[in-house]
């Protein structure tokens, strides 16, 4: 099993490679989009990267819900709704999303994911794999 | 005039990985210019090429039912010069496969030099460009056939690679 620290380490030279990031930029609480500069198609190299770096498999939609988005149950006016948010919460348990939750516009959830919420993310899959 | 960045594939295997030929020739008019009195091949055109070889490799894969299209080149490092005359040899070995993408790794060689090495990723288009058309219906498997695949390929359980028919290719 991972240590928390080995996992960050990793997480942090997935980040730099597929971002093209120096290793000081890549804090635990810097966002992804806003501070690092990833666009969407990097979240794909991104994906593919962790898997192999953990040997793990990260279905489509997992890292990023997108699908809640076009649900208007979930998404009304360009905000989350309360059932939105609850969705979030129970669709990222690795985001820290209260933050987020005070004004939850629709255009600020492409930055929300940091670098801290990446390794939780990992942490997660890895335990759920039994690894 | 179609793009045509490799002349042949001399090894195909479905989901696995395919092996291209690419005839460097003083008849390629960019040649002229790329330099004036210092022909190179530009390294641009080799990752052309190799994402030719790898994007058939990945659409074949579903049949060229998906919208693939080349997303990001991670990673394309070349060690060598290709000049009017040289044969590169591309091998392009599918990492992973998703119904959202495909990450390729690849390499140019240049008889028992590497010449390139390149990471290419894929993504498959998903809904949102549901009823618009990438190829005309029958192009991949048109260029398949011109490149010679079907002489060489094999599916992944290693019977000959068949041509799909053309109504479906090209969604």
């Amino acid at each position: 099993m991972l240590t928390k620290e080995e996992i960050y380490q990793k997480v942090r030279e997935v980040l730099m490679d597929a971002l093209a990031v120096d290793e000081e930029e890549v804090r635990p609480d810097a966002t992804l989009v806003g501070d690092l500069g990833a666009e969407s198609i990097d979240f794909l190299d991104i994906v593919f990267k962790l898997e192999k770096a953990f040997n793990i498999k990260i279905p489509r939609g997992e890292l990023f819900p997108e699908d809640i988005l076009t649900n208007p149950q979930f998404v009304k006016d360009g905000k989350f709704t309360e059932a939105g948010l609850e969705e979030l919460r129970k669709r990222m348990p690795f985001a820290e999303l209260d933050q987020f939750a005070r004004n939850p516009l629709v255009q600020d959830f492409a930055n929300l994911l940091t670098v801290a919420d990446m390794c939780r993310f990992v942490e997660l899959k890895l335990q759920q794999q039994g690894g | 005039m179609r793009w045509y960045w490799i002349d042949r594939f001399i090894e195909f295997e479905s989901g696995r990985y395919a092996k291209a030929v690419k005839n460097v020739s003083l008849a390629e008019e960019h040649l002229h210019d790329h330099f004036p009195g210092y022909p190179i091949m530009p390294p641009s055109l080799i990752i052309e090429g190799v994402a030719q070889t790898a994007g058939l490799l990945v659409g074949e894969y579903n049949q060229f039912k998906m919208k693939v299209v080349l997303a990001k080149v991670p990673r394309a490092v070349f060690y060598h010069e290709a000049k009017p005359g040289d044969t590169l040899i591309y091998t392009a070995t599918i990492d992973a496969i998703h119904p959202h993408g495909a990450a390729v790794h690849a390499t140019s060689h240049l008889g028992d030099k590497l010449q390139a090495e390149l990471e290419l990723v894929f993504a498959h288009l998903g809904d949102e460009f549901a009823g618009r058309q990438l190829f005309r219906p029958g192009t991949l498997t048109h260029m398949m056939r011109i490149l010679r695949a079907y002489e060489v390929g094999r599916a992944a359980d290693g019977s000959p690679l068949v041509e799909p028919p053309d109504d479906r290719d090209a969604p």
